[in-house]
Parts: structure tokens; C-alpha cells; sequence
């Protein structure tokens, strides 16, 4: 069970809504992936063409929690307007802060980052900021009150993995909120090492959106959540530097 | 009248007074419209009492897909 501040989950698999190729396929990698929490953007309206499909038509509203994020701002004060606009909706439970520092690796601004989460909290906002894998900005968050904290595995839609599993086991350790790991998600390998390592959960959206068949590899990443997670709870052996046979060496003696 | 809609100056009818009817005026069919009035954001049990008024700025937000 992942709790994060008054909303209890049994899936620890957080799912993105962005790039599926169109909705029935997102809806069913939705299903298939049995997520309880969807994240999406929030953005002007085109309003000289009002009547495009959006992805939340074919979303049940009252069977998700909703994470919005603050992605397009740069600033603190940007993140907390997205943030008041998405709650006004009246159908968001949570925010996501995320804040690019960068444009180029599209990598958190560890400043901005940290003073919305603390602008957001002040507002009695459920906060997950989005971090870099520092270790000490993130038991900053977490001493600010973020009630949980969601390092990157490596850039956005890189694909790339987990690049530092050092820096995410020291702040798994250190964190007494919930660890998201959120972004750079490749495969299914990717989920079950970060639940592995012992995060509570993990957000991924292009792993899945931008799969050859995004509904099977939706089913492949809530499998994954789940070995990540029996394989941490289970204790894996030690690595060692020499081989220890499994079978007796004595063999018959002839 | 003119007002400025997420940026675009436009005229709207006399008659389209209230956020509601400024919605349904433009055929918005999204399940979900978050709406800031002169900078002040609005909730949703509001827009069927929030009047329009001449150069008014509006802006209309939606959700779209994001991780």
C-alpha cells in the first residue's frame, strides 16, 4: 500500500497521458497498466478550434486520482498559477511540481523547485516535487513538508534508465515520505531496479506512450512494479567478486 | 463586444454576458474548462455568475496529455 498524504493506492505504478497516438489506445493501455493516478499538463485553450477530442473524454474522472503538472513554468510564482488553475477545476487531487531549469536536458531548477513546493505547501496543496536525484535537495523537499519526493532516473522521455542508482538508494534511505521515480524510463528492466532499490513507486509515460504496442507494454510495467517490489521485500543476495558453486563439487568420486 | 480571449482580441454578442454563455457561445465541448477572469481564477460553480464586460481578458485553460 503507497500513501501519500490522505489518498492510499494500491498500484505503485503512477501513469503519464502525453504522446499515446491516439485516445482508445491510451485509454486501453490505461486499463492494462491498472494505475490509479494519471498526470497530464495543463495549457491554453485553442479556441479557434474548440471541438478537438481531448484525452479525458474517454477518461472515467471518478475512478483516477489526478495529478496535474506545472510543466511550461520556469518560474515559482509560474508552477503556483498553473497549480491554482488545475484545482479549479475542482477534479485534481495532487500537483506535480515540475520546473525546467534547462531546455536542453530538460533537466529541474533546483531553486524555483524548492520555493514552489514551499509557496504550494503554505496553499495546503498536495505536493510531489519533481527533482534532480541530488540527495541533500531532496531531504530539503522533504524537511520543506513535499509529501513525496520524485526523482528523475535520467532526462525526460530519455529512455535512458536509472544513470545514478547510487544517488537514488541514498535518497530511498534517507526519505520517510514516499520516493516516486519519475522520468527517463525506458523498460520494464528500468521499473523493477528502481522498486528494486526500494522506491515506493514510479511515473512513466513515454516508456509506455511511445511503445511498439503501448498496451502490452503497459501490462509489462505493472508486472514489473510488482517483481521490483517482491524482489526488494524478498532480500536479494549479496554481490561477490568470486564464483560459490550451488551444486556439490564432490560430484560421484569416480 | 470586444474581449481578449487567451490573447486573441475577438467580439462576442451582447448577449453573451456570462462565462457560461461565453462557453457555450464557442462551442467548447472539452469535459473540463478552467477559466481566469481579469487574472482572477475562477471556479467552476462561478461561471454561470461571473458577468462579461467589454475588453474583459479571459483566458481558457483545458487539460491535454503530459507526463
Amino acid at each position: 500500500m503507497l500513501q501519500i498524504g490522505p489518498y492510499h493506492f494500491q498500484s505503485k505504478l503512477f501513469l503519464g497521458t502525453g504522446k499515446f497516438s491516439n485516445f482508445d489506445i491510451q485509454k486501453e493501455a490505461v486499463d492494462a497498466s491498472e494505475t490509479e493516478v494519471l498526470t497530464f499538463a495543463v495549457q491554453r485553450m485553442n479556441i479557434y478550434e474548440p471541438n478537438q477530442p481531448n484525452f479525458l473524454e474517454k477518461i472515467d474522472l471518478q475512478k483516477f486520482k489526478f495529478l496535474p503538472n506545472t510543466a511550461g513554468a520556469k518560474t515559482a510564482e509560474e508552477a503556483v498559477r498553473i497549480a491554482k488553475l488545475a484545482q479549479a477545476s475542482g477534479i485534481c487531487h495532487m500537483v506535480k511540481v515540475e520546473i525546467i531549469g534547462c531546455d536542453k536536458t530538460l533537466l529541474p531548477d533546483p531553486v524555483e523547485t524548492l520555493r514552489a513546493t514551499e509557496m504550494l505547501l503554505e496553499e495546503g496543496f498536495i505536493v510531489l516535487p519533481y527533482t534532480s536525484d541530488d540527495v541533500v535537495l531532496a531531504k530539503r523537499l522533504e524537511n520543506l513538508g513535499a509529501h513525496a519526493i520524485m526523482p528523475g532516473a535520467s532526462p525526460i522521455g530519455s529512455g535512458q534508465g536509472i544513470v545514478n542508482p547510487l544517488n537514488l538508494q541514498f535518497i530511498i534511505e534517507q526519505s520517510e515520505v514516499p520516493v516516486i521515480v519519475d522520468a527517463g524510463i525506458g523498460s520494464p528492466t528500468d521499473v523493477a531496479y528502481a522498486m528494486e532499490l526500494g522506491a515506493d513507486g514510479v511515473l512513466l509515460n513515454t516508456a509506455v506512450s511511445g511503445a511498439t504496442d503501448p498496451v502490452k507494454m503497459a501490462v509489462a510495467m505493472k508486472l514489473a512494479v510488482q517483481a521490483g517490489q517482491l524482489g526488494f521485500e524478498a532480500g536479494r543476495i549479496p554481490k561477490k567478486t568470486h564464483a560459490v558453486a550451488s551444486s556439490p563439487q564432490e560430484g560421484l568420486g569416480l | 463586444m470586444d474581449v481578449r480571449i487567451n490573447g486573441n482580441k475577438m467580439n462576442i454578442p451582447q448577449d453573451v454576458n456570462t462565462i457560461s454563455k461565453l462557453i457555450a457561445h464557442l462551442n467548447i465541448s472539452n469535459p473540463v474548462i478552467i477559466v481566469e477572469h481579469n487574472a482572477q481564477i475562477l471556479q467552476k460553480e462561478d461561471h454561470a455568475t461571473t458577468e462579461v464586460a467589454p475588453n474583459d481578458n479571459i483566458e481558457l485553460i483545458q487539460f491535454v496529455g503530459g507526463g
